[in-house]
């Protein structure tokens, strides 16, 4: 049998649309996790890369601080912090939120570093505060950048929010780790197919996203 | 035996530390230069035909979206549980950063030195290798940083399809053992080798492009 053959297997088995591990509630929980990770990542890395882009200063901190975050391995810190700390959420949110920190950061600050000086320089010549410059200036022109790296952020969490099922949490992953160690291939693919079509869905999201957030005359200006 | 060295590795991984970080290098540079080789004439293209520029952009993003467990899974069935069947999704991961970077990098050469280069009488092919590439050598090496370091912690997630992921598979008997010590070395060494790899692609880029030190000394 093929993978189409095993997918197709998975999908119509009986019972697989309802209940405690039925399709709905394993796709809720993985986007709940998933969800929760992406706010704190926003919450750490979307203040720290405006102010930095904004003053200019920090770059170089901001770089060395991505690529070792970079270097953790993801599955490696879920693992030890199961470990250390016993089976519970933060194992699970600490990796996922070091995932997505580099990518929204170093973008955020990338995006602000980039926005026509000329423009600033105008708005304060026009006798702006720096917030209404940061806030009405340089984040409506820097937003289409900043929100390709929350959507790069978002993908890796919600790609690797599979692993969760390792240390006995839900999402879909569950269906990839209960099959492996069951040798239910049929439910492997099925999850695979699963965690591949959220992934999808989460970039059509940011599409959308910058459709309704985008200014206009931004995005005809790219 | 005893338990606790940091080197000591489980017998049921029938490994030595070395040999586990050796396996880790493999898994990961593999990809990395196959994803280099493969790059390269696909930007060339992108490069030469402005209109494939984009599909190919999208195809690449969608195949990032794809998460790395779920690939791998896929491979088994051509592959079974073999090192190819880490290697292939990785290099597809590094196609995705290499290929804009080498793109953007070329594109990014002024109309002047263009203009020169074409006045010197270079072809497109030559103009591309000789003037273009060298020049976007910096953004180039920027999309390897990337792409070797996020390797080097993916390969780790290998050992969920039957012990494929080399300082990776020393997590699983840290769960099984309860031995804190061994996922520490798994972390720990698997961080240590991507600075590591990521100083000497910095040290790389200084040698292969001496012309951006004297830039900076003046």
């Amino acid at each position: 049998m093929n993978i189409f053959g095993f997918a197709q297997q998975f999908f119509d088995a009986p019972g697989r649309w309802s209940g405690a591990d039925g399709i709905p509630t394993r796709l809720l929980e993985h986007v709940q996790y998933s969800a929760l990770a992406l706010l704190i990542a926003l919450v750490i890395a979307l203040p720290v890369g405006l102010v930095t882009g904004h003053t200019g200063r920090g770059g170089n901190a901001l770089a060395v601080l991505a690529t070792a975050a970079r270097a953790l391995p993801s599955f490696g810190l879920l693992v030890l912090l199961t470990i250390l700390m016993g089976l519970g959420l933060t194992p699970v949110m600490v990796p996922l939120v070091a995932l997505a920190v580099p990518p929204i950061l170093v973008t955020t600050y990338e995006a602000m570093r980039g926005v026509d000086p000329s423009l600033v320089d105008a708005a304060r010549g026009m006798g702006l505060p720096w917030w209404r410059v940061l806030g009405q200036v340089e984040l409506p022109v820097a937003l289409p950048l900043i929100l390709s790296g929350i959507r790069s952020g978002a993908i890796q969490i919600v790609s690797t929010a599979t692993i969760a099922a390792y240390v006995s949490f839900g999402g879909l992953g569950r269906y990839i780790v209960d099959g492996l160690s069951q040798v239910d291939y049929a439910k492997v693919v099925g999850g695979a197919v699963l965690v591949a079509a959220l992934a999808l869905a989460t970039l059509g999201f940011f599409w959308l996203l910058g459709r309704v957030l985008v200014s206009p005359g931004v995005r005809r200006s790219r | 035996m005893s338990h606790g060295g940091f080197f000591e590795v489980p017998s049921d991984l029938q490994n030595t530390w070395w040999g586990l970080v050796s396996w880790q290098l493999q898994l990961t540079l593999v990809p990395v230069l196959c994803g280099l080789v493969i790059a390269l004439p696909i930007a060339l293209l992108c490069r030469r035909f402005g209109w494939i520029y984009p599909p190919v952009l999208g195809v690449a993003t969608v195949f990032y979206a794809v998460p790395s467990l779920a690939l791998f899974v896929f491979l088994i069935d051509w592959f079974g549980e073999s090192d190819l069947t880490v290697e292939i999704p990785l290099t597809l991961y590094t196609l995705v950063v290499l290929v804009p970077a080498i793109v953007d990098g070329m594109r990014s050469v002024s109309a002047e030195t263009r203009a020169a280069a074409e006045a010197m009488g270079f072809g497109t092919l030559r103009r591309y290798v000789q003037v273009e590439l060298p020049i976007a050598v910096p953004a180039v090496f920027a999309g390897l940083r990337v792409a070797t370091v996020s390797s080097v912690s993916l390969v780790s997630v290998g050992m969920l399809i039957g012990n494929e992921g080399a300082l990776g598979n020393l997590l699983s008997d840290a769960l099984n053992y309860h031995r804190p010590l061994l996922a520490w070395d798994a972390v720990i060494s698997i961080a240590v080798i991507g600075v590591l790899l990521d100083a000497l692609l910095v040290l790389a880029r200084r040698l292969l492009t001496p012309w951006a030190r004297k830039a900076t000394a003046k």
